[in-house]
């Protein structure tokens, strides 16, 4: 399988994506490690006139300590995040999920931001970032805003990115001493989760559901039942409380909407 | 037809320069345009590993590349491996341990195992296995592919098995 046709142009500064994007418009697709888009394209189920590879731009390569939180640039690949010795220590459910995506080959080439932007339900870094409660700087023509994850997933395979946007960094804040479980279900080695769990509980408590809907989501239902004082068996009875799960070859929504119950109850066992 | 780009990259120590389409996909520039026909193409989805070569000595799946995406950068596929006629390690540790049989997922299973090794000189037998958990071999059941990189980490494999 080959992409159709597409110029390509290779951008080394943040800045010259933006003047790509705003050169070639619609037409343009931003690839960063290529590891959700190049898929797409082979399949022809994407097929820009344009491709802005954004891969090789080290000044949105990083990873820095900024006072009250991490600073990760878009362009940080999994592989990175994973061996981190600062995300390890400050924010570790971040780093163990870094190391549960894909394969070792996939993570040596996919990046944090292309993973949030592809806004995939199934991906794990998206149901990270909801737990963490962190949040994505976007750069566009009219300047720079900050994004909260729980704004910025807003539709099957859609976010708060506008088209003529980039994401420059991931804002992670620092939760040395939170209890955090990661539940990745799937049956085969190197899959996706056919249904994953991500808890943060720091003081209040922060869960985040993988496969169980459109976007990447929040278990509100779990979350609201343990800031009142239900039990862990209570809470997780909530898990697929206003999700609609997707159904595929892995499972019906039925059968989803019991794992999600079994992993948060899980997750929050693990964590407590 | 979109304009060709031209590309320079280090290909096993030798430098390379081409005219190709951006579409062109890095396993078919190694393959096609340099004749280095080890590197094999499986699953063509990025699941199977047989494509697996290094980038600067990381394992990449090259069916999931741009060419384009390599300029500039040093690559390693299976024919780099050896050195002067004699077998890297990693090889000589495959052909001892049997771990193959039809070969058709060896060099990507060599390469990952190389990356890994770079990465973990010292795996334990679970960290081997989720290590190749990209790279999917139909004949040896992979008992002997761990073995194999186990040995060639310079430990001895424990158990066995068929
Ligand atoms: C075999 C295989 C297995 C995988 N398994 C998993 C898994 O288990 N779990 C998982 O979570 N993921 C998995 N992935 C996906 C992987 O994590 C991808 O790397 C990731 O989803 C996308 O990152 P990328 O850098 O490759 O993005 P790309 O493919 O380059 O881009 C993806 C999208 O994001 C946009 N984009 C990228 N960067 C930016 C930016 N800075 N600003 C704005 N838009 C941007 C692109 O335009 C594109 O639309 C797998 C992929 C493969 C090939
Ligand atoms: S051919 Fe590349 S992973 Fe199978
Ligand atoms: S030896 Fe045949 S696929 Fe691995």
């Amino acid at each position: 399988m080959i992409p159709a046709t597409f110029d390509y142009l290779e951008v080394d500064s943040a800045d010259a994506a933006l003047a790509a994007l705003a050169e070639h418009g619609d037409e343009a697709k931003l690839m960063a490690g290529g590891h959700s888009l190049i898929p797409l394209m082979k399949f022809r189920l994407a097929t820009p006139a344009v491709v802005v590879d954004i891969g090789r731009i080290s000044e949105l390569s990083y990873i820095d300590d900024s006072g009250g939180h991490i600073a990760i640039g878009a362009l940080t690949r999994h592989r990175a995040l994973e061996t981190s010795d600062l995300v390890k220590a400050q924010a570790p459910i971040l780093a163990h999920v870094a190391g549960q995506v894909g394969d070792p080959a996939v993570r040596h080439r996919g990046t944090l931001g292309g993973s949030l932007a592809h806004g995939d339900p199934a991906s794990d870094l998206p149901a990270a970032l909801l737990a963490l409660g962190g949040s994505v700087v976007v750069r566009g023509p009219s300047g720079e805003r900050e994004i909260a994850a729980s704004d910025f997933f807003t539709g099957f395979l859609e976010t708060a990115l506008a088209p003529d946007e980039l994401m420059t960094e991931v804002r992670i804040p620092k939760v040395p001493n939170a209890k955090w479980s990661y539940q990745k279900f799937n049956r085969r080695a190197q899959d996706w989760a056919i249904v994953g769990v991500a808890a943060v509980l720091n003081g209040e408590s922060r869960v985040a559901l993988v496969n169980m809907g459109a976007t990447p989501i929040q278990a509100g239902a779990v979350e609201a039942a343990l800031a009142a004082g239900a039990s862990i068996d209570e809470a997780s009875a909530k898990a697929a409380e206003g999700t609609s799960p997707p159904e595929d070859l892995n499972g019906d929504a039925e059968y989803r909407a019991h794992l999600a119950q079994v992993l948060v109850k899980r997750a929050l066992t693990e964590a407590s | 037809m979109s304009d060709k780009i031209r590309l320079e990259m280090t290909v096993n120590g030798q430098s390379h320069s081409a005219d190709v389409e951006p579409r062109t996909l890095l396993v078919h520039f190694l393959r096609d345009d340099l004749g280095l026909t080890g590197t094999n193409v499986g699953c063509d989805t990025s699941s199977c590993g047989a494509c697996t070569i290094h980038i600067d000595g990381e394992s990449a799946k090259s069916c999931t590349m741009l060419a384009a995406q390599a300029r500039g950068a040093n690559i390693t596929t299976i024919e780099g491996l050896a050195v002067s006629g004699e077998l890297h390690p990693m090889q000589q540790a495959f052909m001892e341990c049997h771990g193959l049989q039809c070969g058709y997922c060896t060099p990507g299973m060599v390469m990952a195992a190389t990356s890994l090794l770079n990465e973990n000189p010292k795996p334990s037998e679970h960290e081997v296995r989720e290590g190749l958990e990209g790279n999917l071999c139909r004949c040896t059941g992979y008992h002997n592919i761990v073995k194999a990189v186990l040995s060639a980490s310079g430990q001895s494999a424990q158990g066995g098995g068929a």
